[in-house]
C-alpha cells in the first residue's frame, strides 16, 4: 500500500451498522460521515451504545458496515474480501482492548512475539516493551501481571509491529485513575514518537484533553467533532 | 490453580525451545499449543487412550492375522499340504495311477488312515487317536521317503519309526504335551479290535492338524484326541489294507479350479466305497484357521471403528468447547491479522497431537497384545516356527487411520473458528437463551425442585450436545455388553449342548456299522443305564444348485438321551419320513420345511432318494441331518443296523464301563461328554478371562474418557453458575450435587442407549463369528446388562468426583470478577 499526505488515513462516507444480538436487532450506527488525518490523535466519545466500539471495528477491518463506505488512503475496506481485511490487519492496525485480551497460556513476551511472528517488519518483543516500560516483566504471565501492566503489555503488542494505526477500545476502562493515566502515556508517547496514527474510544470525557481531535457519538451518529488547540499530558488529567 | 499450572507447564515448554527474543524457536502460537495440552493433560490423554485402545486391537488384529496368513501359506507350502482330500473304503493302490492321470493333478498321495480308541496313562476315561500311515513302502526307508509326500510331517523331537517295527509311533505335539508324555512312552490302541502296545519315539506337527479337533467338537479337547503316524506296513497290516489305501490326498498345478477335479476322483473312488472329495477350503483344521482369520478380521475393523469414532466424538466436544472458551483470543488473533486457515491449523495440531500420542500408545500396546494373541494362539494352532514380528505396514495404517479420524472429529469443531467473525466475539455473548416449554410443565406436575429443574433445563436447552454425550458414554456401555456377551453365549451354548439337548455321558462310534443285536452289548456293559442306538451314514445333500456333505443320523423315535430341539428349546419329534435339518444345514442348502431335498448315500450301494425336509433343529456347531432310523433303514434298503450309541452311565461306575469299552473290539470312538464339557470349561476360563480383562479395561477406558471430558466441559460451562450458588448461600455438597446430577442424568439416559447399540454390536458379532463349525448364539443375560450399566454407573461417578475437586477449589470472587 502506498501513503499519500494529501489524502487524509481514513475516509468514512455513509456508514451504517445493524446486527443483531439475541433476538433484538442493534442499530449501532446510523450514517456516520468521517476523515481522520494522518498522525492525529482522536478521542472518540460517547455513552454505552453510542457506537464507538461499532466504528473502531469497521475501521480496524474486523466488521463489514451494512451501508456506506470506508477508504484507508487508496483502499476500499468496505469491498475487500476477508483474506484482503487480514492483510490489511496483520500489516498496518495496532488493536488495544479493554480488557486487554492476552492469552492466558502465553508470557508478556511471547503475547507481544504473537505479532512480530506475522509481522516481523517491526520491534523485537523486548523493545516493544521496553516502550511501555515493561522489559523487566517480560516472562511473566497475564495472571502474575496487574491490570495496568496488562494494558501495557496489550500496548506494547499492538505498536511491536509498528502500525499505520492505532485503535484503542476503552483502554483504561478496567483500570483505576493512577494506571489509566500510566496506560495512556504509553499511547500518547506512541502517537508522539512514531507518528502513528491514533484512536482512542472512551466514554471518559476527560481523556478529551490529550487529543488533537475530539469527536462525540450518540445514538449512531456523530454528534460533536472539536479540535483542541493544545493537547494536554495525560499527568495533567484527573477524573 | 490455572497460575500454578501455567507456570509448571511454562518450564517445560521453554526447555523445548528458546527465549522468544533470541534465535530460532517455536512459533508463538505452537507454545500456546504445548502449554495448553500440559494444562489438560489428564483430558488430553483420555481422549489419547481411547485412540490408543482403538489402534491397539486394530494394530493386534490385523498384525496377527497378516502373520497368521503368511506363516500358514509358508507352512502349506514347505509341507506341501494336499488341496484335495479323500476317504474311502478300500482301493487297490494302483488306482493312485488312475488318479494321477486326472487334469490338472501334480501329486498324489495315499494313505491307511482310521480312527481308534487309545487308552493313555494317567487318563481313566478311553481317548480316541487317528492313526495315519508315513509314505514308504515295504522296502523304503520311512526317512528317506518322506520329503517327497504330500501332508509332510514336521519332527519336533525323537526320530520317525522303522518302517519294520510294528509298535513305533510318533504322535502329535498337542497330545504329547496334553498328556505330559516323554518319549518311550507306550500307549494302548485298539486297533481293527486288536489291542496293541504302541511306543513313542517322536513328536510331530503337520499342516493337516495345524488345529487338532476330533470332527464334532466345536473346541479342541489335546488330552483326549492325538494323531499318531506310524510306517504305512504297520497300518497295512494292522488294518487288512496290504497293497490299498482308505485315504487320498491331492495336490494341484498352480491356479487348476478344485470343483473338477472333485467331481473326477469322485467317480473314480466310487466303487471303492468313497465317501466324498473335498478341498482344502473344508478340511477341518484348515477351515478352523480360515475362519479364526475371518474373525480376526471382524474384530480388526468393528472394533477399531467403534473406538475411533468415539474418540473422534470426544475430540469435537472438547475442541468445540476450548474454542467456545477461546472466543475472544481467537478474535484477538484475527484482529492482528492472522487468518482464518492459521489459526484453524492451530486448533487441528490439537487434535493431531492427541491423535499421533494415541497411535504411538496403540502401536506399542498392539504389538504388545499381538504378540500375547499369538502365544495364545501357539496353544491351538500348531507350526514349527511361530514367532511374532511385529509389521510396519499395519503400524502405519493404524497411525493414518488414528489421525484421519482424529481429524474428521476436529473438522466439523474447528470449522467454527473459520466462520467466527472477529468483531462479534469481541462483544459479549448474548446469554444463553432459554424458554418456557413443555418442561416447565413437567416439572411442576411431577413438583422438582428448582435446582433440578435448572439440570434438565439445561440439557434440554442444547439437544445436540446433549444427544452426542449421550451416544458417547453409551458407547462404553455397548462394549462392556459385548465384552462379556462371548461368556454368556458359550455358557448358554453349553447348557444347550450339553445339558438340554444331548443328555448322554458318552457317545461311542463302531467301526463298522453292526447288526442291532451286536448293539445290544452296549447294554450288557456293567454301568450302563441307558443306551440310544443310531445310525450314521455319510450323505450329500442337493437342493436346487446348492449341495453339502454331511451325515444324517437316524434315531429312534423314543429318546431321552440325544435330543433335537427347536428354536424355543422344544424338543423335536423326527416324523417318520423326512429330514430334520440343523438351522445352519437349512441355510446353506437354502431350503426350508416342506421343500425337497436329494441325498446320495456316499457308501455302499449309493442310493439316491429324494426327502422332504420336515423340521429344523436349532444347534450351534455342525451342520447335521437327521432322520428317523426305520426311515433311514429303507432308504439304505438295509436291515436294521448301528453305527453306534449314546449311553447314560451310572456315575459311580464309569471307571468299569471305560475300562469294557477299550477292550471291546467293535468300538472305533469314544466320546466322553462330560470330558468335553470340562475341556471346553478349562480353554474358555483360561483365554476367556484374560480376553475380558482386556475388554472391560478397554470399555472403561471409553467410560472414563467420555465422562471425565464431559465433565471437565461441564464444570468449565458452569464454574460461574456454581460459584454465584455458592456465594448466595448453597453449601459445597449442594452445589456438588447439582453438577454430579447432571452427569448421572447424562449416564441414566445412556445406559439404555448403550444396551441397543450393544445389541447391534453383539448382531454383528455374531453375523461376522458365524461359521458352518459353529454359531453363537445371540444371548445376553440379564447379570451382562446389570454389569454394564454398573460399570458405565461407576466409571462415570469417579471421572465426576475427580473433577469435581476443583469445586472446592473454585476461587469465588475470582470466578466472578472475570467475564463469563
Amino acid at each position: 500500500m502506498s501513503t499519500s499526505l494529501a489524502e487524509p488515513v481514513f475516509r468514512v462516507r455513509g456508514l451504517t451498522k445493524a446486527y443483531p444480538l439475541g433476538e433484538v436487532t442493534v442499530h449501532a450506527l446510523r450514517g456516520v460521515d468521517l476523515d481522520v488525518r494522518e498522525g492525529d490523535f482522536t478521542v472518540m466519545l460517547g455513552p454505552s451504545g453510542s457506537g464507538k466500539s461499532t466504528l473502531l471495528n469497521l475501521l480496524g477491518g474486523l466488521d463489514l458496515p451494512s451501508d456506506g463506505t470506508i477508504r484507508y488512503r487508496d483502499h476500499d475496506l468496505t469491498a475487500a474480501s476477508q483474506a484482503e481485511l487480514t492483510l490489511y490487519r496483520r500489516r498496518w492496525v495496532g488493536f488495544v482492548f479493554q480488557f486487554y485480551n492476552l492469552i492466558p497460556s502465553l508470557t508478556a513476551a511471547e503475547n507481544v512475539a504473537l505479532v512480530t511472528d506475522i509481522c516481523p517488519a517491526g520491534m523485537t518483543p523486548i523493545e516493544a516493551l521496553t516502550m511501555v516500560g515493561l522489559s523487566d516483566r517480560a516472562d511473566s504471565f497475564p495472571s502474575q501481571l496487574s491490570g495496568g501492566q496488562q494494558q501495557r503489555v496489550a500496548i506494547a503488542r499492538a505498536i511491536a509491529k509498528r502500525p499505520d494505526v492505532l485503535l484503542c477500545d476503552e483502554p483504561t476502562g478496567a483500570l483505576d485513575v493512577h494506571t489509566g493515566i500510566g496506560v495512556l502515556e504509553a499511547i500518547e508517547s506512541v502517537n508522539r514518537s512514531l507518528g502513528t496514527t491514533t484512536i482512542v474510544i472512551t466514554h471518559n470525557a476527560a481523556i478529551g484533553a490529550i487529543a488533537d481531535r475530539v469527536i462525540t457519538l450518540r445514538d449512531g451518529r456523530i454528534a460533536e467533532d472539536l479540535a483542541n488547540a493544545t493537547r494536554q499530558s495525560p499527568r495533567e488529567l484527573s477524573w | 490453580m490455572r497460575k500454578n499450572s501455567a507456570r509448571s507447564s511454562q518450564r517445560s515448554v521453554d526447555a523445548a525451545a528458546t527465549s522468544p527474543t533470541t534465535g530460532r524457536r517455536l512459533p508463538t502460537l505452537d507454545r500456546k499449543l504445548v502449554r495448553e495440552l500440559c494444562d489438560s493433560a489428564a483430558a488430553s490423554l483420555a481422549i489419547a487412550t481411547v485412540i490408543a485402545a482403538g489402534v491397539a486391537v486394530f494394530v493386534m488384529a490385523l498384525s496377527t492375522l497378516g502373520f497368521l496368513n503368511e506363516t500358514r501359506d509358508a507352512y502349506y507350502d514347505r509341507y506341501r499340504m494336499a488341496d484335495v482330500f479323500a476317504s474311502l473304503s478300500r482301493a487297490p493302490e494302483h488306482i493312485a495311477e488312475d488318479i494321477a492321470q486326472i487334469p490338472g493333478v501334480a501329486g498324489v498321495e495315499t494313505r491307511v488312515v482310521s480312527e481308534v480308541t487309545i487308552r493313555v496313562p494317567g487318563l481313566d476315561e478311553p481317548a480316541s487317536g487317528r492313526m495315519v500311515s508315513l509314505r514308504g513302502g515295504a522296502t523304503d526307508s520311512v526317512q528317506a521317503d518322506r520329503r517327497r509326500g504330500l501332508n509332510a510331517i514336521h519332527l519336533v523331537t525323537g526320530r520317525l519309526p522303522r518302517w519294520d517295527a510294528a509298535d513305533e509311533v510318533i504322535t502329535s505335539e498337542a497330545f504329547f504335551e496334553a498328556n505330559r508324555l516323554t518319549l518311550g512312552d507306550t500307549i494302548d490302541g485298539l486297533l481293527n479290535g486288536r489291542l496293541q502296545r504302541m511306543r513313542i519315539v517322536g513328536v510331530a506337527m503337520s499342516p493337516e492338524y495345524v488345529f487338532q479337533i476330533r470332527s464334532g467338537d466345536f473346541l479342541p479337547d489335546d488330552r483326549r484326541f492325538g494323531i499318531f503316524w506310524t510306517s504305512r506296513q504297520h497300518l497295512e497290516a494292522a488294518f487288512d489294507m496290504q497293497g490299498a489305501f482308505n485315504d487320498v490326498s491331492l495336490r494341484l498345478l498352480r491356479g487348476v479350479a478344485t470343483r473338477p477335479v472333485i467331481e473326477r476322483l469322485d467317480q473314480i473312488l466310487e466303487p471303492f466305497g468313497g465317501i466324498g472329495s473335498y478341498g482344502r477350503s473344508d478340511q477341518l483344521s484348515a477351515r478352523f484357521l480360515d475362519d479364526e482369520i475371518k474373525q480376526l478380521r471382524a474384530t480388526g475393523l468393528i472394533v477399531p471403528l467403534i473406538f475411533l469414532a468415539v474418540s473422534a466424538f470426544l475430540l469435537n466436544i472438547v475442541l468445540a468447547r476450548r474454542i467456545e472458551l477461546q472466543r475472544e483470543a481467537i478474535a484477538t488473533l484475527k484482529a492482528f491479522g492472522y487468518s482464518g486457515g492459521e489459526i484453524a491449523w492451530h486448533y487441528l495440531k490439537f487434535a493431531l497431537v492427541i491423535s499421533i500420542v494415541g497411535a504411538v500408545l496403540g502401536a506399542a500396546v498392539g504389538t504388545w497384545l499381538a504378540v500375547g494373541l499369538c502365544e495364545l494362539y501357539s496353544q491351538f494352532f500348531r507350526f514349527p516356527t511361530f514367532e511374532f514380528r511385529p509389521s510396519p505396514k499395519v503400524i502405519g495404517w493404524g497411525a493414518v487411520v488414528s489421525v484421519t479420524s482424529g481429524s474428521v472429529g476436529a473438522v466439523f469443531a474447528v470449522s467454527r473458528v473459520l466462520r467466527l467473525h472477529p468483531a462479534e466475539a469481541m462483544r459479549p455473548a448474548a446469554p444463553a437463551h432459554y424458554r418456557h416449554g413443555w418442561l416447565d410443565a413437567l416439572a411442576r406436575g411431577l413438583g422438582l425442585t428448582p435446582t433440578l429443574t435448572m439440570t434438565l433445563r439445561r440439557l434440554t436447552r442444547r439437544p445436540i450436545t446433549t444427544a452426542l454425550s449421550t451416544f458417547g458414554i453409551a458407547f462404553a456401555t455397548a462394549v462392556l455388553l459385548v465384552s462379556n456377551f462371548a461368556v454368556d453365549a458359550i455358557e448358554f451354548m453349553i447348557e444347550f449342548q450339553f445339558v438340554t439337548a444331548q443328555r448322554q455321558d458318552l457317545r461311542v462310534g463302531f467301526q463298522h456299522a453292526v447288526a442291532a443285536s451286536a448293539a445290544d452289548e452296549l447294554q450288557n456293559i456293567d454301568g450302563v443305564v441307558a443306551v440310544e442306538t443310531f445310525r450314521a451314514i455319510p450323505v450329500r445333500l442337493r437342493h436346487s444348485h446348492l449341495d453339502h456333505r454331511t451325515t444324517i443320523l437316524g434315531l429312534d423315535n423314543q429318546r431321552r438321551l440325544y435330543r433335537l430341539l427347536d428354536r424355543d428349546g422344544r424338543p423335536i419329534r423326527v416324523p417318520p419320513n423326512g429330514l430334520v435339518l440343523s438351522d445352519k444345514l437349512a441355510e446353506l442348502l437354502e431350503v426350508s420345511p416342506g421343500q425337497d431335498v436329494t441325498v446320495e448315500v456316499l457308501e455302499e450301494r449309493r442310493q439316491r432318494a429324494t426327502v422332504p425336509v420336515v423340521a429344523i433343529a436349532s444347534e450351534f456347531s455342525g451342520t447335521n441331518a437327521y432322520m428317523d432310523r426305520p426311515a433311514l433303514h429303507r432308504l439304505l434298503q438295509e436291515d436294521r443296523r448301528v453305527s453306534g450309541g449314546f449311553l447314560q452311565v451310572d456315575s459311580a461306575r464309569k471307571q468299569a464301563v471305560y475300562d469294557t469299552l477299550q477292550e471291546t473290539p467293535r468300538t472305533a470312538a469314544v466320546t466322553i461328554q462330560t470330558a468335553s464339557l470340562e475341556a471346553i470349561r478349562k480353554t474358555i476360563r483360561e483365554n476367556q478371562a484374560m480376553m475380558q480383562a482386556f475388554n472391560v479395561g478397554f470399555a472403561c477406558v471409553i467410560a472414563l474418557g467420555v465422562v471425565y471430558n464431559m465433565a471437565r466441559i461441564t464444570m468449565a460451562e458452569r464454574e460461574r453458575e456454581l460459584a454465584t450458588l455458592r456465594v448466595i448461600g448453597f453449601t459445597r455438597s449442594e452445589v456438588s450435587l447439582m453438577f454430579l446430577g447432571e452427569l448421572m442424568w447424562v449416564t441414566l439416559l445412556a445406559i439404555p442407549v448403550g444396551w441397543s447399540i450393544g445389541w447391534g454390536l453383539c448382531y454383528a458379532t455374531v453375523q461376522a463369528f458365524e461359521s458352518e463349525l459353529y454359531r453363537i448364539p445371540l444371548v445376553i443375560s440379564r447379570r451382562n446388562l446389570i454389569l454394564a450399566a454398573g460399570v458405565t454407573l461407576a466409571a462415570s461417578l469417579a471421572s465426576g468426583l475427580v473433577v469435581r475437586r476443583s469445586l472446592d477449589r473454585l476461587d469465588l470472587v475470582e470466578v466472578l470478577k472475570n467475564q463469563g
